[in-house]
C-alpha cells in the first residue's frame, strides 16, 4: 500500500475547541465531584438500620394493604382527583389570555411584559413553597391545593402557548391582517384554529402533572392523598404506603395511556 | 372574499351528528367540573378564604424586608442543594441510560420480560414525585442528603429514561442498517449506528432534568432531606417571616441561575 | 462469485415479494438490476447479506451458503459485502473519516472500534479511498454537512473499506439530480472494473440501467422476467416489466406530479394573498 496516506487520525474535538479549555473542564468537573462527594456525610449504622425498613417498605409494595386505611385513601383519592380536574380547567382558562398577551407577534408591548412577567414568576416558584403560602392564607385543605395547582397551570400553558402563537404561520396571520380585520377577529381566524389542537394536547399533559402533584402537595397540608400518605409513612405503616403509590402509579398509567389515545383523537 | 371562508376545514367538515356529540361532550365536561367543584369545596371553611387578604397583607408587611443576615447561615446548604441535584442527576444518568436501551422496542434485548419490566419502572419512578422518594427515603436512611440524592435520582429515572427511550426509538433505521451490513457486532452497532443519533436529545435531557433537580431539591429539606429546604422549614415553623423571604428569594435566584446555564449549554450542544 | 438457488421471500404480513428467484454472478460482472416500484429489488438484495431473512433457497457466495449461516458467520460473510444505500445511511453526525472507517468495524474489536483506534494500514487505506471519491479535504467533516453527491461518495468509500468481493447497490442515484446521479454511477462501475468486483444495482432508471450495466435483470412481482445483455431490453420486453403503462411515460409522470404540486402551493399563497 502506498506509504504516502497518513497511518494516524485523531477525531477533531467536537465541541470545544481550544485543548486549555478542554483540560481545565475536565479538572473543575473532577475537583467539584471530589468536594461534592466528600460533603456527603453517610451515617453507616444508620443506613444498615435502615435496611431491615426498605426490606419492609418493599414487602409492604409487594403485599399492599389497601382497607385498613381505606376511608383516608379515599377521600384523599377523591379530593385529588377533584382538584386535579377542576384546576386544569381554571388555569387553562385563565392562561389562554394570558398565553396571548405574551405572545410578542400579536401583544401590545405593556402587556407582553406584564403577561411575561406572571407566567416567570408561576414557573420560577416551586409547587410545595407556593402550596405553603396558600396553606397559611387559605387555611389546610383541598382549596388550597386548588389554587396551587391551579397558579402552576398558568405558568406552564401559558409559556407554552405563547410559545406556539410566535411560531405560527405569519403568511396567515397577514393575510387576515390585510383584509382589516379586528384584533379579536385576528386571534378567531388566524391563531385559534393553528394553536387549538396544541392546546388541547397540552392540556391534557398537564392534566396528567397536575394529578402527580395534587399527590405531593398534601404533604403540606393542601389536601389530597398526599396527606394520606404522609400519614403511613411518618407511621410506618408501609403496606398502607405501598397501596397507595401503587394506587397513583395506576392513575398515572391510566391517564397516560388515556390521554395519548385522546390526542390522537382530537388530531 | 369573505372572512367566513377563512374558517378552518375543521369546522366545515362536522356532520350535525358530530357537531351534537361535541355539544354532549362539553355539556358533560361543564356538569363535571360542577360537581367536582362541589365535591371539593365540601369541607373548604369559607371564612378564612374570605379572609386571606388580610393575612396575606399581614403575612407581607412581616416577611419585609428580608433578613440579609441570616445569608451567611444559607451558603452550607445552598451548596448542598446544588450537589444533592447535580449528584441525583448523575446517579439517575447512570440508572437510566441502560434502561432506556432495555426500553426501546428496537434496542431491547428481550420483548417480553425485559422491555415490559424496565417500562414499568420508568413509569413508577415518573409517576412518584421527588418529594415522596424523599419522604420514603427519608424514613428508611434517615435524615440527610444522601437520601436527598437518591430521591432526586429516583425521580430522574423515569423522566430521562423515557425521554431516552422514545429518542432511541425515532432513530433513523437506515443508518443502523447501513452498520450492521458491515459485519459490526450488536456492541459496535449500538456504538456506531444508535448511540451518535441519540447523543444530542441526551445532553438536552440530562441538562434540562438538571435543572428541574436544582428546583425540586431545594425543597427535599422539607422532609428532612437535606439542603436548603431544612432552613425554610425550620423557618416556618418559627413562624420567621424575614428568613422565609431570604431563603425565598435566594432560591429564586439558583432557580434562575440554573435555567440560564440549562439553556446555554444546551443551546452550546444542538 | 455469487450464486442464487430458488429464493424466496415471503414476508410476515403476506407480501410475496420474492419467488424463485435463481441467477449467478460471475467476477466483475455489473448486473442492473430494475423493476418498478414494488417488484421486489430492494428485497431481493437485502436477502443476500440478510438484512432481510429470506424464506427459502440459498445465496451461495465463494461455496459459502449465506442463507444457513449462523450469527457469527453471517457477521464475518457481511464483511465481505459491501453495501450502498439510496438515502447514503451515513451515520450523520459522526466524521467522513469515521464513516469510512466504520467499514472495518467487522475486522477490529469493540474496543478499539470504540476509542476509534484503528489499525494503521487501515488509516491509510480510508485516505486512499477518499481520494479515490474525490473527498481527501473533506476527512475531518461532518457527514450532515456535505452534499448529496458527496454523500454518496463517503458511502462508496465506506463499502470499499470494507474489501469487498461483492457490492449491494440499492437506487444509489434516486435522491440525487440527473448530472451528480451520472457521475456517481460511472465512479461505481470504474470501481468495480478496477477490482474485478462483482455488483447488483437497483436501478429504477431504465436508461442509467442500459448505459452502466453489463447485463440486465428484471423483476416484476417478485419474479425474474429478464435477463440479458442491456441491448435486448425491447420495448416490448420493457412493457413486460413496467406492465401496460408506457414505461417512459413513468418517468414523465413523476415529474408531472411534482409540478402539480408546486403550482398547487403557489395558488394557495395566491389566494391567501387575495384573501
Ligand atoms: N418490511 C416489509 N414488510 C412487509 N412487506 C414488505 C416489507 N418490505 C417490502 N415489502 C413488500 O415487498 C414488496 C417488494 O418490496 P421492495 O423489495 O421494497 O420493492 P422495490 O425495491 O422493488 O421497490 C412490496 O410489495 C412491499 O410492499
Ligand atoms: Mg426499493
Amino acid at each position: 500500500m502506498s506509504a504516502a496516506y497518513p497511518t494516524t487520525w485523531r477525531k477533531p474535538p467536537q465541541m470545544i475547541q481550544s485543548r486549555g479549555w478542554r483540560i481545565a473542564l475536565a479538572i473543575g468537573a473532577i475537583a467539584y465531584l471530589v468536594l461534592a462527594i466528600g460533603s456527603v456525610e453517610i451515617n453507616w449504622t444508620r443506613v444498615i438500620a435502615g435496611m431491615e425498613r426498605a426490606q419492609r417498605f418493599v414487602a409492604g409494595f409487594l403485599q399492599p394493604d389497601f382497607t385498613t386505611r381505606w376511608r383516608d385513601i379515599s377521600n384523599g383519592l377523591m379530593e385529588s382527583l377533584t382538584m386535579t380536574f377542576t384546576s386544569t380547567v381554571v388555569g387553562v382558562l385563565i392562561s389562554i389570555p394570558i398565553g396571548v398577551g405574551a405572545a410578542r407577534n400579536v401583544a401590545p408591548q405593556w402587556v407582553y411584559y406584564i403577561c411575561r412577567s406572571i407566567i416567570a414568576i408561576s414557573r420560577a416558584l416551586q409547587e410545595i413553597i407556593v402550596a405553603i403560602f396558600f396553606v397559611a392564607l387559605f387555611g389546610f385543605g383541598a382549596f388550597a391545593g386548588f389554587l396551587t395547582l391551579t397558579f402552576a397551570t398558568i405558568g406552564f400553558i401559558g409559556k407554552l402557548l405563547a410559545e406556539d402563537i410566535e411560531d405560527i404561520d405569519e403568511a396567515q396571520a397577514e393575510a387576515i391582517r390585510a383584509t382589516g380585520a379586528s384584533w379579536l377577529q385576528l386571534i378567531n381566524y388566524a391563531i385559534q384554529p393553528q394553536v387549538m389542537p396544541r392546546l388541547i394536547g397540552l392540556s391534557l399533559y398537564r392534566l396528567d402533572i397536575n394529578f402527580r402533584e395534587s399527590a405531593v402537595i398534601g404533604i403540606v397540608g393542601a389536601g389530597g392523598i398526599g396527606a394520606a400518605l404522609n400519614t403511613s409513612l411518618s407511621r410506618y405503616e408501609y403496606s398502607s404506603a405501598g397501596a397507595i403509590l401503587l394506587i397513583i402509579i395506576a392513575i398515572v398509567m391510566v391517564s397516560e395511556y388515556s390521554s395519548g389515545y385522546l390526542r390522537k383523537w382530537v388530531k | 372574499m369573505s372572512i367566513a371562508s377563512a374558517d378552518p376545514p375543521i369546522w366545515q367538515h362536522r356532520t350535525p351528528r358530530k357537531r351534537l356529540l361535541l355539544w354532549v361532550g362539553w355539556l358533560a365536561c361543564v356538569a363535571l367540573f360542577v360537581w367536582c367543584w362541589e365535591r371539593m369545596t365540601q369541607r373548604t371553611i369559607w371564612a378564612f378564604v374570605w379572609d386571606a387578604p388580610n393575612a396575606a397583607a399581614d403575612i407581607g408587611s412581616r416577611a419585609f424586608p428580608p433578613r440579609w443576615s441570616y445569608m451567611e447561615r444559607l451558603w452550607g446548604p445552598l451548596w448542598d442543594t446544588i450537589n444533592i441535584a447535580t449528584l441525583g442527576t448523575l446517579l439517575g444518568i447512570a440508572m437510566a441510560v441502560p434502561l432506556a436501551f432495555l426500553a426501546a422496542s428496537n434496542t431491547t434485548p428481550s420483548r417480553w420480560i425485559l422491555r415490559p419490566l424496565a417500562l414499568f419502572i420508568i413509569v413508577a419512578s415518573r409517576s412518584i414525585n421527588s418529594l415522596i422518594w424523599a419522604l420514603l427515603l427519608v424514613s428508611i436512611l434517615g435524615p440527610g442528603i444522601l437520601a436527598g440524592i437518591l430521591a432526586i435520582a429516583l425521580r430522574s429515572i423515569g423522566f430521562i429514561g423515557k425521554l431516552l427511550y422514545e429518542a432511541i426509538e425515532e432513530t433513523d433505521i437506515s443508518q443502523v442498517e447501513a452498520i450492521t451490513a458491515t459485519g459490526a457486532s450488536q456492541a459496535q452497532i449500538l456504538t456506531y449506528g444508535i448511540v451518535p443519533q441519540v447523543l444530542p436529545a441526551f445532553y438536552g435531557i440530562s441538562v434540562f432534568r438538571w435543572d428541574i433537580n436544582i428546583r425540586e431539591s431545594a425543597i427535599l429539606g422539607l422532609v428532612g432531606a437535606g439542603g436548603i429546604g431544612a432552613q425554610l422549614n425550620a423557618s416556618l415553623n418559627t413562624l420567621a417571616w424575614p428568613q422565609v423571604s431570604l431563603i425565598i428569594l435566594v432560591i429564586l435566584g439558583t432557580v434562575v441561575v440554573s435555567e440560564w446555564v440549562s439553556a446555554k449549554v444546551r443551546h452550546a450542544v444542538i | 462469485m455469487l450464486r442464487i438457488e430458488g429464493l424466496t421471500k415471503t414476508y410476515k404480513t403476506g407480501d410475496k415479494a420474492l419467488s424463485d428467484v435463481s441467477f449467478e454472478a460471475p467476477q466483475g460482472q455489473v448486473i442492473g438490476l430494475i423493476g418498478p416500484s414494488g417488484a421486489g429489488k430492494s428485497t431481493l438484495i437485502r436477502c443476500i447479506n440478510r438484512l432481510v431473512e429470506p424464506s427459502s433457497g440459498a445465496v451461495w457466495l465463494n461455496d459459502i451458503n449465506l442463507a444457513a449461516l449462523r450469527t457469527g458467520e453471517l457477521r464475518r460473510a457481511r464483511r465481505r459485502i459491501g453495501m450502498i444505500f439510496q438515502e447514503y445511511a451515513l451515520v450523520e453526525r459522526l466524521t467522513v473519516m469515521e464513516n469510512v472507517l466504520s467499514g472495518r468495524l467487522g475486522y477490529v474489536g469493540f474496543w478499539r472500534s470504540f476509542t476509534r483506534r484503528y489499525p494503521g494500514a487501515d488509516i491509510a487505506n480510508a485516505y486512499r479511498l477518499l481520494d479515490r471519491v474525490g473527498l481527501m479535504a473533506h476527512a475531518d467533516k461532518r457527514a450532515d454537512a456535505l452534499s448529496g453527491g458527496q454523500r454518496q461518495r463517503v458511502g462508496i468509500a465506506r463499502a470499499l473499506a470494507q474489501d469487498p468481493e461483492l457490492l449491494l447497490i440499492d437506487e444509489p442515484t434516486a435522491s440525487l439530480d440527473p448530472k451528480t446521479s451520472r457521475q456517481i454511477m460511472r465512479l461505481i462501475v470504474e470501481i468495480c472494473r478496477e477490482r474485478t468486483l462483482p455488483a447488483i444495482i437497483n436501478i429504477h432508471d431504465v436508461v442509467l440501467a442500459q448505459q452502466f450495466s453489463d447485463r440486465i435483470i428484471g423483476l416484476q412481482s417478485g419474479r425474474m422476467v429478464f435477463d440479458g445483455p442491456p441491448s435486448g431490453l425491447t420495448e416490448a420486453v420493457l412493457t413486460q416489466i413496467y406492465g401496460e403503462e408506457d414505461w417512459t411515460a413513468m418517468r414523465k409522470g413523476a415529474s408531472d406530479e411534482a409540478d402539480a404540486e408546486a403550482e398547487e402551493k403557489a395558488q394557495t399563497e395566491q389566494m391567501l394573498r387575495a384573501l
